[in-house]
């Protein structure tokens, strides 16, 4: 179920050493918020998903467009039917629930 | 055929076309150097500071519109490198900058001379390239120039370890060159994503047919495009007048009547006065920079905005458009010049000449010889108009954005993104190196050339056909200023206390030098100097109290510039 104030961005990226800090570097310079982070890699594959849970403001567009520009950055789109609750049970797991 | 990692770098940069190199040799790239000295294609500059090297690259990046390459070593070398790769980020040059980085087997161990270059490239670079063995340069060196030179240009870093230059990899057949890789300037020509569709360009023809007061607001992407050419015609044909961010000077002929000149922070006031009654804004190839708008709120009041740029990400970046397009411009105007109809606009033509006349740009007094704008004037009068100016970063430098009369795209060299300053040397060097038979003059002030002035050297063993005006004040000029305007004339560390002796310098360095301090005629004199074709630093006093006029208080709107009657 999407909610109104996050947004998962859905990334599908190639898997070498660097990949993960083009991309968190570009939230950082770009003052983007970035609250959550998932990323496993692609059986038989060279690529890895990235899932972000980022705020849901005006700023969304922008950040899809920078984000397609990064090199290593195969495809970008917004999951509209991620389920929101797997960063919820990350939550929990943070805060030791 | 065995070939080393050293060899393989080198011969793929001749495959590239590459025939100069900017940088300076150490422990972590001997062995590509050792295989440069190999090469009969390509020359060496050996610069005497690493962010020189970038520079020089850039000189040469900035006026051919080719990627150019600079070599560097780890560590130090690296570290001095990324200001000059910052600076071609932000003001989207392409540039090859090839590192050389300690042996794998050390990396991460806090080595002699190890830092983490692809980290440190990441915020300022399109893309960076670490290479884990010899075999993969066939690969990344090619890429690294498509990625530099495609779409929106920008600089590449490739980090390469000391043991993957010595790799020895037996080659059979030397790979055959990719024919997509083939480089030119029309490079994104190919590109499908930059072309516009017929529904895109009926909309903006529409657009602009309809309007009653449009105006262009052109920068650097004209130039990367090189449609100047297309974009006078367009202009001409429909009569729409052409302003200008720093970037994009040179791009619209400044003597030309529907020339309205730089907006923006220093902007003439007419400029930003007409910019404040268009209807249509049509903006090709910017990015909507502070700089250039002032608060953006504010910017075009009354506009519709149209924006068309190579980059999708600058289209409703800053500034929310009616219409905007991600397309290289030249593709655009080759369709949209044969939809736009002929139109004299004398209504809007004759506004523009009422404020033009009312709120003129404020030159002084031309007895005033010695006054920073009446000096850019009277250099431009006497040059040929393919005369390539850099600039360092200051006073100086808007005062040649406001009065150096340019007619040629790449004529003028200036850190506009970064604001660099010891950009002018530096860039000079590559831009003589990459255009010999024309005359280059860096105008720097006493403040910016410091900071690279080690590149006299470089200027020395290359005997260039360049001419460094400093504009002489004795201060952080453009500092003081704001110290001034802005902080109740609180004066503090922009006077220096001592001030070297230009003329003196120049002579120890190898180089001519002239000092103007008693001259009464500096016109005659320059005259003299400017007809050689000689590397040489002239040293030119001015007021120290001269202030970049008008000027766009910090946060207020274009329009409320202040200095501009006053001097009228």
């Amino acid at each position: 179920m999407p909610r109104t104030t996050d947004v998962i961005i859905q990334l599908t990226v190639n898997n070498h050493p660097g990949v993960m800090s083009n991309i968190t570097g570009l939230f950082t310079r770009r003052a983007f918020n970035l609250e959550g982070i998932l990323c496993g890699r692609l059986e038989d594959t060279k690529t890895s998903k990235m899932y972000l849970l980022v705020n849901n403001d005006n700023r969304i567009n922008q950040i899809i467009k920078q984000l397609e520009k990064l090199y290593d950055v195969l495809e970008v789109s917004i999951c509209t039917n991620c389920d929101y609750e797997v960063f919820d049970n990350i939550h929990q797991l943070i805060q030791g629930k | 055929m065995k070939c080393s990692g050293g060899e393989i770098i080198i011969r793929l940069l001749e495959e590239q076309g590459i025939d100069k190199i900017a940088g300076i040799p150490g422990g972590a790239n001997l062995p590509m150097y050792h295989a440069l000295a190999k090469s009969d294609k390509i020359q060496h500059i050996l610069a005497r500071h690493e962010q020189g090297a970038g520079f020089i690259a850039q000189g040469i990046a900035r006026t051919t519109g080719k990627a150019a390459v600079c070599f560097a070593t780890s560590g130090p070398g690296v570290m001095n490198l990324l200001t000059a790769i910052a600076d071609a980020k932000l003001d989207s040059i392409p540039l090859v900058a090839i590192t050389g980085q300690i042996p794998s087997s050390l990396v991460g161990t806090d080595a002699f001379q190890e830092v983490d270059t692809c980290g440190l490239a990441i915020p300022i670079t399109k893309h960076n390239f670490f290479v884990s063995s010899a075999k993969e340069l066939f690969h990344i060196l090619p890429e690294a120039f498509r990625v530099a030179e495609e779409g929106r240009p920008g600089p590449v870093i490739i980090d390469i370890p000391k043991d993957v230059q010595l790799e020895e990899i037996e080659i059979d057949i030397w790979p055959a060159k990719d024919r997509n890789n083939e480089r030119s300037i029309d490079i994104y020509m190919n590109n499908d994503k930059a072309i516009a569709s017929l529904e895109d360009i009926d909309q903006l023809a529409e657009m602009i047919n309809g309007s009653k007061k449009p105006l262009l607001y052109i920068g650097g992407g004209i130039l990367q495009s090189n449609s100047h050419k297309l974009l006078y015609d367009f202009a001409k044909k429909n009569s729409i007048p052409v302003a200008s961010t720093l970037m994009g000077l040179g791009c619209f002929p400044s003597n030309d009547p529907l020339y309205l000149g730089m907006l923006g922070m220093h902007g003439a006031p007419y400029t930003n006065l007409i910019l404040n009654e268009t209807d249509l804004l049509i903006a090709f190839g910017v990015r909507f920079d502070d700089r250039a708008t002032g608060k953006i709120a504010e910017f075009c009041p009354k506009a519709s905005i149209i924006h068309v740029d190579i980059d999708p990400a600058e289209l409703d970046k800053n500034k929310s458009t009616n219409f905007s397009l991600a397309a290289d411009i030249r593709l655009v105007l080759d369709e949209l010049i044969l939809s736009i109809e002929e139109n004299q606009r004398e209504g809007w033509i004759k506004e523009i000449t009422a404020i033009k006349e009312d709120y003129p740009f404020p030159m002084k007094k031309k007895e005033d010889a010695y006054h920073p704008l009446n000096l850019i004037k009277s250099i431009g009068s006497m040059v040929e108009d393919d005369t390539i100016i850099t600039t360092d970063v200051g006073q100086h430098q808007m005062w040649v954005a406001q009065a150096y009369p340019f007619q040629k795209p790449r004529t003028l060299l200036t850190s506009g993104g970064l604001g660099t300053m010891g950009f002018g040397l530096p860039t000079a060097i590559g831009a003589a190196l990459a255009n010999p038979d024309k005359k280059v003059i860096c105008v720097s002030g006493d403040g910016s050339i410091l900071m690279n002035l080690q590149e006299l050297a470089t200027l020395a063993d290359l005997n260039l056909n360049i001419t460094i005006i400093i504009l002489n004040n004795g201060v952080l000029g453009m500092v003081r200023q704001l110290q001034e305007l802005f902080f109740q004339e609180t004066y503090i560390s922009t006077k220096f206390v001592t001030n070297p002796d230009f003329a003196s310098i120049a002579k120890n360095f190898g180089i001519k030098g002239y000092d103007f301090k008693n001259n009464q005629e500096p016109e005659g004199t320059l005259q003299k100097i400017l007809s050689l074709s000689e590397p040489c630093v002239i040293n030119i006093p001015i007021d120290s109290s001269e202030n970049v006029m008008p000027t766009v208080p910090p946060g207020a709107a274009n329009h409320q510039m202040i200095g501009g009657k006053k001097y009228a």
